[in-house]
This record gives C-alpha cells, sequence and structure tokens, in this order.
C-alpha cells in the first residue's frame, strides 16, 4: 500500500480529458433519441397573476405540432421540498400553473413538436389570459401584513421562522460588552449559470412501461425518487435516470424541476421521446437562484478584542415556491456556520424563509457558508477598525486554539479537526503581509489606493449523520453508496452514488482504488450518474464527494480485502494473520515468495474451486457509508486590490489562499477547484447579482446584464495548503469543492473597503460595483 | 423554401437542404451531427460554440447555416489529425484546463485563433483574447496556463 509513489496524493492527468479535448463527451442536449419530440415551455410574462384562460386551439394545429399541454392536463403531485423545517409551510409547486402565476418564467404550458423550431413557432401562437397582481420581490417588505400574498394560506409570506442558539445568554454577552459593532449587510441574489444549461430527454417505452430521463442532474437517483415516486406517482424502479456528462452544477443541478417533470409525463401520454434544453434566458429565469438575504448582524467584544456574543437576524429570500434544499440553505447550511473559526460564547440567529415572487432559491456553489462566512468576516473587520487593531491581530486573538478540536460550537457543530494559525501565517507570508501594509502606506501618500482584505473561513463539507439529518427535517439520507465490483480479471469496476460534474471524480476515486488495492490506475474504471447501474446514492453536493463517497469506496475495498485474504490463506494454506498485503498481493510474512496476486484471488473467487468452506463465489461489495460527522476545511485568504476611487474601478493585484482540505487525493484537481471557487465569490464580491426590479422582472437575464467573471478581469491565484486530517472518515479528506468561493467574497470586500479606509468608507452593500464605489466615496467626501 | 448549401466541416464535405433560418451551430449538431460545439447562451456571450469559420474564429449561435454556403469550417473534432492531439489540446490536459468540459470546444478553437495571430502571447493578451469565452469551473487560472503550454509546444521550445 504504501510504496514509493503513492497513487493517492499524486497530481495524475485527468481520464476524462481525451473525450472533452476532443469534442466527444456526451452532455444531455446531445443524446439524439430516435422518434423525438422537442419540447417549448410557455412561460409567465408576469411576476404575479392569475390566469383567466389559456388558449391551445391555434397552436395545435401548427406545422409540425404534436401536443400541447396545460396545467389542467398534467395533474401530478406538486414538486417536493425534501427539508422540513418546524412549522414550515409549503405551498404546493406545480409542475404547469395552476390559477395562478407567480414568478415570471412560471411554465405555464408545454409545446411538442417534431422540431425545436417548430414548437417554438406554436408556442407563440398559445394564448394566455392574465390579470395581473401586486409583485412583491424584497423579502423584508414581503414580510408584513400589508404586503400582497402570494397564497391565500400563507399570512406574510412566511414560510419558516426558524432559530438556532442561546437567545437569552447573547443578549446579556451584549449586556456586558465593551465594544457593539453592528451591520446591515445585505447578500445579494445570485444566479448560477453553469455553462450547459439544463436539458432533459424523457423516453417512455409503452411496452414495458419503463421511463428513461436524461437529465443534468447532480443527483440522478433523488431526482429519480421524488419525480417517479412523490410527482408522476408511478414505481420509481420502472424509472430510469441517467444523468451522463454534465456540464458544471453548482447547487442548480440539484433540485428536481418543472421541465424535467414535464417531459417525462408527456414522453408517457405521447408515447415517444420528448426533449427540451433550456436558452439561457430560460436558465436565468428559471434555475434556482442562491442566497438573497437581508441582514442585521451584530457582535460584541469585550475592550481587549475578545468576541463575546454574536446576534443575527436574516430574512431570507426562498422565492415563489420552496425549492427541493430550498429551506435547508438559508437555516441549517447557515445557522450553524456562524461561529466560524472564532470562539464565540453565545450565539443566536434567526431566520425568516419568505416567499416572494421570484424565481425559486436553492443551493448555489457554498449555499448557506458563504453568507454566513461574508458576514463574520465583514464584522471582524469592522470591529478591528473599531477597537484599532490590526485584522490579523483580531482574528489571531479569537482563533478557537489547536488544542480545543474536537471543538462543540455553541450553534450545534462540533469541528472534526483545525488548527488555523498555521494557515493563517502561510497566507501572510506568501503575501509579504507587513511589506505590503508598508507599500500600502506608500501609495497612499501617491493618491493610490491599495487595500489588503483577509478572510479566515470555516467550511462544512459532507452533510451527516442521517439520524441527524432526520430529526432537524431532512427527508432523505445522507449516505453514500459504492459498489466495487472485481471482475474475474483482476480489473475492478466501481459504481459510486457521487455524480461528477466537473469534479473529475472518474481520476480521483480510480486512484483511490489502485492505491489501495496496489494495482495499476488501468485496471480501475469508475462509474457514475446512471440509475440503471449504480445502486442508490446520493449525489454531489456539499463538497461531500470525496469525504462521503470516497469513504464508501474505502469501506468496500475494506471488504474486498477481507474476503480476498480468505481466499488467499485457504490458497497459501496459512493462517489469515500471517498474511500481508502489500503491492498488490497477498503474502506469507517472512516469506514473500509465498503470495497471491489480486487478480489470482479474483480469478479463484469466480472459479470456486476451491474456496474455503461455506463461502459464496465472487468478489463484489456494495457498502452504504453513513459519515459520523460533517468535515471541516478551513483556511486563509489574502486579496491585494487597487481601487480608483475616480471611477470606482477594482483592479485585483494579487490573490493568495492557503487552504486546509485534509487529506488530498489529487493536488492538481484540488487547486483547479480551488481556483474556480476563488472566482465564482469574486464574481459575487465584484460583479454578480441577480437583479429584479419592483415589478418582478428580472433585470439581469443575459449574460450581458448579469457579469460573470471573465479571464481578463482576474490575476492567477497563488495558492497553497496546509494538511490537517480529517479524523472523522477514514481517508482523512474534507472537501474542496467550495472552500473558495467561501472564503473569497469577503477577502474582496474587505480589501475594497479597506482600500477606502482612507475616505472614511466602513461599508457598501455587495456586488462592489464601479458605481457603488464611486457613490460611496464621493458621499463621504462630504 | 429550403435552400440549399455545401460546407466543408473538418475537412469533409457536406451538402444539405436547410431552412433559411436554421443557426449554424444547430445545422452543426443538429443536422451534421458533430455535437462537440457546445450551446452555453445561444446569445453570443458565452463562446462555447466557437468555432473556426474561413480560419476566423467565430461564435456560429450567432449565424445563419445559409450564410455559412461554401465556407471552411473546423470544428473541435477537427482539431487532432491522424489520432495525435493538438498542442493546444495536449495543453489542455497537461494543465488541467478544464473541469465539466463545457466550455472546453469554444476555448481550444479561441485559443487555436489567438496562437496563429500571436504565437508568443504574454499572460495579459491571453486573457485580454479569452475575455468572450467563459468558464465557470477553472477560474481561467489553468486554461491561461494551458495556452501558455500549447505556445511553448508549438514554438518547439
Ligand atoms: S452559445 Fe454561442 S456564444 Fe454562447
Ligand atoms: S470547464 Fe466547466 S465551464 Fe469551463
Amino acid at each position: 500500500m504504501t510504496t514509493a509513489t503513492r497513487l493517492f496524493g499524486s497530481a495524475i492527468k485527468r481520464r476524462e480529458d481525451p473525450r472533452f479535448i476532443t469534442g466527444k463527451g456526451t452532455y444531455v442536449d446531445d443524446v439524439k433519441l430516435p422518434g423525438t419530440t422537442h419540447a417549448v415551455f410557455v412561460r409567465s410574462p408576469h411576476a404575479h397573476a392569475r390566469i383567466k384562460s389559456v388558449n391551445t386551439a391555434k397552436a395545435k394545429s401548427a406545422p409540425g405540432i404534436v401536443a400541447v399541454f396545460t396545467g389542467q392536463d398534467v395533474q401530478t403531485g406538486p414538486l417536493p421540498c425534501a427539508w422540513l423545517l418546524p412549522g414550515i409551510k409549503i405551498p404546493p409547486r406545480p409542475v404547469l400553473a395552476q390559477g395562478k402565476v407567480r414568478y415570471v418564467g412560471e411554465p405555464v404550458a408545454i409545446v411538442i413538436a417534431e422540431s425545436a423550431y417548430a414548437a417554438k413557432d406554436a408556442a407563440e401562437l398559445v394564448d394566455v389570459q392574465y390579470e395581473p397582481l401586486p409583485a412583491v420581490v424584497d423579502c423584508q417588505k414581503a414580510h408584513a401584513k400589508s404586503a400582497s400574498q402570494l397564497f391565500d394560506d400563507v399570512p406574510e409570506n412566511q414560510s419558516f421562522d426558524w432559530s438556532i442558539g442561546d437567545k437569552a445568554k447573547t443578549d446579556d454577552a451584549f449586556k456586558a460588552a465593551a465594544v457593539v459593532v453592528k451591520q446591515r449587510l445585505v447578500n445579494q441574489r445570485l444566479i448560477t449559470n453553469a455553462i450547459e444549461p439544463r436539458a432533459c430527454a424523457a423516453s417512455y417505452a409503452p411496452a414495458t412501461g419503463d421511463l428513461t430521463l436524461w437529465v443534468t442532474s447532480q443527483n440522478p437517483h433523488v431526482a429519480r425518487l421524488l419525480i417517479a415516486a412523490f410527482v408522476l406517482g408511478m414505481p420509481e424502479h420502472k424509472m430510469r435516470v441517467i444523468a451522463p456528462d454534465v456540464g458544471g452544477g453548482f447547487g442548480s443541478k440539484i433540485p428536481v424541476y418543472n421541465e424535467e417533470v414535464a417531459v417525462c409525463w408527456a414522453s408517457k401520454a405521447l408515447g415517444r421521446p420528448v426533449k427540451w434544453t433550456a436558452e439561457r434566458r430560460e436558465s436565468f429565469l428559471t434555475d434556482a437562484h442562491g442566497r438573497d438575504h437581508l441582514t442585521e448582524a451584530e457582535m460584541a467584544f469585550d475592550r481587549s478584542g475578545k468576541i463575546l456574543g454574536f446576534r443575527v437576524a436574516t430574512h431570507a429570500n426562498l422565492g415563489a415556491y420552496l425549492s427541493t434544499m430550498g429551506s435547508l440553505v438559508p437555516s441549517y447550511l447557515y445557522g450553524p456556520l456562524l461561529s466560524g473559526v472564532y470562539t464565540i460564547p453565545a450565539i443566536f440567529c434567526r431566520v425568516w424563509g419568505v416567499l416572494t415572487n421570484t424565481a425559486p432559491t436553492d443551493a448555489l456553489r457554498g449555499a448557506g457558508r458563504p453568507e454566513a462566512t461574508y458576514m463574520i468576516e465583514r464584522l471582524m473587520d469592522l470591529a478591528a477598525r473599531t477597537l484599532n487593531m490590526d485584522p490579523v491581530e483580531l482574528r489571531k486573538k479569537n482563533f478557537i486554539p489547536a488544542d480545543k478540536f474536537p471543538y462543540q460550537t455553541p450553534v450545534a457543530f462540533v469541528y472534526d479537526s483545525g488548527n488555523y494559525g498555521p494557515a493563517l501565517d502561510k497566507a501572510l507570508e506568501m503575501v509579504g503581509y507587513r511589506k505590503m501594509r508598508e507599500e500600502q502606506e506608500k501609495a497612499r501618500k501617491n493618491g493610490q489606493y491599495l487595500g489588503i482584505g483577509l478572510s479566515t473561513y470555516i467550511e462544512a463539507c459532507g452533510p451527516a449523520p442521517s439520524s441527524v439529518a432526520g430529526a432537524l427535517g431532512a427527508q432523505a439520507g445522507l449516505w453514500e453508496s459504492a459498489l466495487l465490483r472485481v471482475h474475474p480479471t483482476g480489473m475492478v469496476t466501481v459504481f459510486t452514488g457521487s455524480h461528477s460534474h466537473g469534479q473529475g471524480h472518474e481520476t480521483t476515486f480510480a486512484q483511490l482504488v489502485a492505491d489501495d488495492l496496489g494495482i495499476p490506475m488501468e485496471q480501475v474504471e469508475v462509474v457514475h450518474g446512471d440509475t440503471g447501474s449504480v445502486p442508490f446514492g446520493m449525489g454531489t453536493y456539499g463538497s461531500r464527494s470525496a469525504a462521503v463517497g470516497g469513504s464508501a469506496i474505502y469501506t468496500s475495498l475494506q471488504k474486498i480485502k477481507e474476503k480476498g485474504r480468505k481466499i488467499a490463506a485457504h490458497l497459501l494454506e496459512a493462517a489469515e494473520g500471517d498474511l500481508l498485503y502489500e503491492g498488490g498481493k497477498w503474502s506469507v510474512k517472512g516469506s514473500p515468495d509465498r503470495a497471491k496476486a489480486f487478480g489470482e484471488v479474483a480469478l479463484m473467487a469466480y472459479l470456486a474451486h476451491n474456496l474455503p468452506q461455506g463461502m459464496e463465489p465472487g468478489l463484489e461489495v456494495t457498502s452504504f457509508y453513513d459519515p459520523v460527522n460533517f468535515t471541516f476545511p478551513f483556511g486563509t485568504h489574502i486579496a491585494v486590490v487597487e481601487v480608483d476611487p475616480e471611477t470606482g474601478h477594482v483592479k485585483i493585484l494579487r490573490y493568495v489562499a492557503v487552504d486546509d482540505v485534509g487529506k488530498v487525493i489529487n493536488p492538481m484537481i484540488v487547486d483547479g477547484m480551488v481556483h474556480g471557487g476563488i472566482t465564482h465569490g469574486v464574481g459575487q464580491a465584484l460583479w454578480e447579482w441577480g437583479a429584479y426590479d419592483d415589478q418582478g422582472q428580472l433585470l439581469s437575464a443575459t449574460m450581458m446584464d448579469y457579469a460573470l467573471p471573465k479571464a481578463d478581469q482576474l490575476p492567477s491565484y497563488e495558492t497553497a495548503r496546509t494538511v490537517t486530517p480529517s479524523p472523522v472518515n477514514p481517508i482523512g479528506v474534507k472537501g474542496a469543492g467550495e472552500t473558495g468561493t467561501i472564503a473569497s467574497t469577503p477577502a474582496i470586500a474587505n480589501a475594497v473597503l479597506d482600500a477606502l479606509a482612507p475616505f472614511g468608507v466602513t461599508h457598501i452593500d455587495l456586488p462592489l460595483t464601479p458605481s457603488r464605489i464611486w457613490q460611496a466615496v464621493k458621499a463621504a467626501k462630504k | 423554401m429550403k435552400r440549399q448549401i455545401k460546407v466543408t466541416i473538418n475537412g469533409v464535405g457536406y451538402s444539405h437542404e436547410v431552412e433559411p433560418r436554421l443557426l449554424l451551430v444547430h445545422y452543426i449538431r443538429d443536422v451534421v451531427g458533430l455535437t462537440g460545439t457546445h450551446i452555453g447562451c445561444d446569445t453570443s456571450q458565452c463562446g462555447a460554440c466557437t468555432i473556426l469559420l474561413n480560419g476566423m474564429a467565430i461564435k456560429c449561435c450567432t449565424m445563419l447555416a445559409v450564410q455559412a454556403d461554401g465556407a471552411e469550417i473546423l470544428t473541435i473534432e477537427g482539431v487532432a489529425k491522424d489520432g495525435h492531439l493538438h498542442p493546444i489540446q495536449e495543453g489542455f490536459w497537461e494543465k488541467h484546463g478544464l473541469q465539466c468540459g463545457y466550455c472546453t470546444p469554444g476555448m481550444i478553437l479561441a485559443a487555436y485563433q489567438l496562437l496563429q495571430r500571436s504565437p508568443n502571447p504574454s499572460e495579459a493578451e491571453i486573457r485580454h483574447n479569452l475575455e468572450g469565452n467563459l468558464c465557470r469551473c477553472t477560474g481561467y487560472h489553468n486554461i491561461v496556463k494551458s495556452i501558455q503550454y500549447a505556445a511553448q509546444k508549438m514554438a518547439g521550445r
């Protein structure tokens, strides 16, 4: 196992790449089913309206038309919300609008034709008459008696009122405080924008009753369960969901969406395949959005800068309906993160989940943790300024000490492991912190405004364990499956319930298996994304694939080796305890020539001519691994920016990231995820904003209006790692898919506000666009 | 009202009757069946559909198939020659210039034109030239490295 160069930990080139760089990937829109029809959706142009009538007569006689269905035809169960908070109201979310529309883009009818062009023409002919109603967009305004209501039985549009922590203790902490910093913070709405738009193709076979759905999903089994059992009401085992190559998810491909169900329903109704691919405008209007919090946050300190308490009140905008994980993201993925990397004796957080006439919100890279981290890290910088301390010093003073792990926070989490000082020190050294501060001083004298921004963050990956999640309202388990099939030739196929949509599991999981078995990677293949071959799995979200999916694979590996050892011992006529497994073979301790290679044992397992008494033939194992706890990556990011106060333009000069994601299977892949993650968070800090007007029209509904980060706006990143293995899983990994996003938004925001300190600007809400910066500087100068 | 068009894609001649409104990207993907060219935005902002048309990098979601009549087209499927990866493809593989792979064909073709015009581009030049190609996965960091790798390789360094 411990050979000179281990596969675990090596920067091995990805085996999925050859198909992608030659144009041979298979994404959902590339799937061409014989005889397929094409769907286009008629969508609401209103944010809130009563549907007076839908006339489909003209559309039904358009050239190439196959069928038109409305909410009256498509009678199914509502789209589910899979996390039930105490007292939560989950108004039904129909597949196609029933009586009312509640956000711009909500599907009203599905138009199906022989070609996508014909379907689009026919969709133009569907005549929907609406009676517009007043719209509510701002979640604080929507949360009022006088506000227009989306649902008759959801007063004040409040879906839930959730809290965590100790209110009385926190209030007391504030009474004892020497210094209190307080800030209203907007965490603006974001739109995910995976570059591959959502797509689905359903094919129903009337002869057998089997339904196959190809869909851009991060969790095909969950999609199958929810769609078959809860929405369509058909036997789950008669449905197969395939999520082939998927072009990025970032959370937006977790939920079950209207269109996926509609094409399934229509394919059953028509007995023909039905396919739909979103146009980018539809992605903007109907992919689950993220964030959108309005928060009042305050932190109490003693004179020396020690944190005494943290109090948070958040209005979370859920959109018009609860998306699949819409209730989880602003509650349990948010409040429990509020201790950050700091010792905070008392925390109280209250969250109102409010429905508005906007697209439903759900997970978006980081999902709750960026919202929490942005708030904590902004308050730390505000406090440093108030206390007249260096932001580094204030952070160090409050870090949870390395000898306090596992650490119980006042908001439910028990942190698995951590050592925050070294990551911070490494980042400071890389950026040359002291020198940077001097340069900043000098530059200011020359009328140049440099800013240095820190963020010392915590992340929580791989939600766990299932029993606790269940007690907290989860309608699903949080485990992962792994089927390891060893073939008679010693080749291994790994069927993982995790799903890769860019993460590179085909490579990393093969590394993990080949490393543990001591066999060449070429002997290992990884299969994912098809409920037809993979055992039930939970898919990929919350940076869980390595920690939970990887641990499931590891568990199967141990069982395979256990059986293999028994067979080898039998064949070698040795005691099991005398065998050593190394370099792909079992040998008798002290006499390395008496050995059986992995492949020989595999063959014997299938020949079954000479197995230990009572042993079943074959060599394959399925494990379901339920994690005992989350893992908690952490680190320090430092951004150095230059702000032009005359134009409000921000230039990122340097970006240093030191992350601790536990053990690393493939450093190249982890670095890549960190780069992408940082960029996503930079986008939130500086440019991205899913903006609605007061009428509920999405103002940023194209890539022209919604500013995604581009290559020429970014620097190359300087990355490094510290390694604090996680003790909660057998492979010591934590998770790396979202750390960058969680860390970078506050690092950039803090840097920009640090640059503007000479003007007395203390806070600007995200995104820090040139116009906002310019206005803040102008207002401060007055 | 269909019109006959003739194009050469990756050295192979095609001739089809198409609707005048058919977008070139749909022609390539759905009529010819080369699905390596992707659609990310259908509004010429993301660059996923970048191809070379008569040697020029263009976004084929914003061109009609009939406008391409008589053109020579290079798509991602034609970039490798005789089973050998092009240095740009190699660069993306070596330097981990892709994750989900969806933007990748467009990135590779944008880089193809860049390196034709400027065989030894600076980092700033590379970043500037990728301004019309969006990637949500990589943060561009390794895409820049991939193109630098290709430039070196193509210069025989
Ligand atoms: S699909 Fe053509 S530029 Fe986006
Ligand atoms: S690799 Fe996924 S969008 Fe670029």
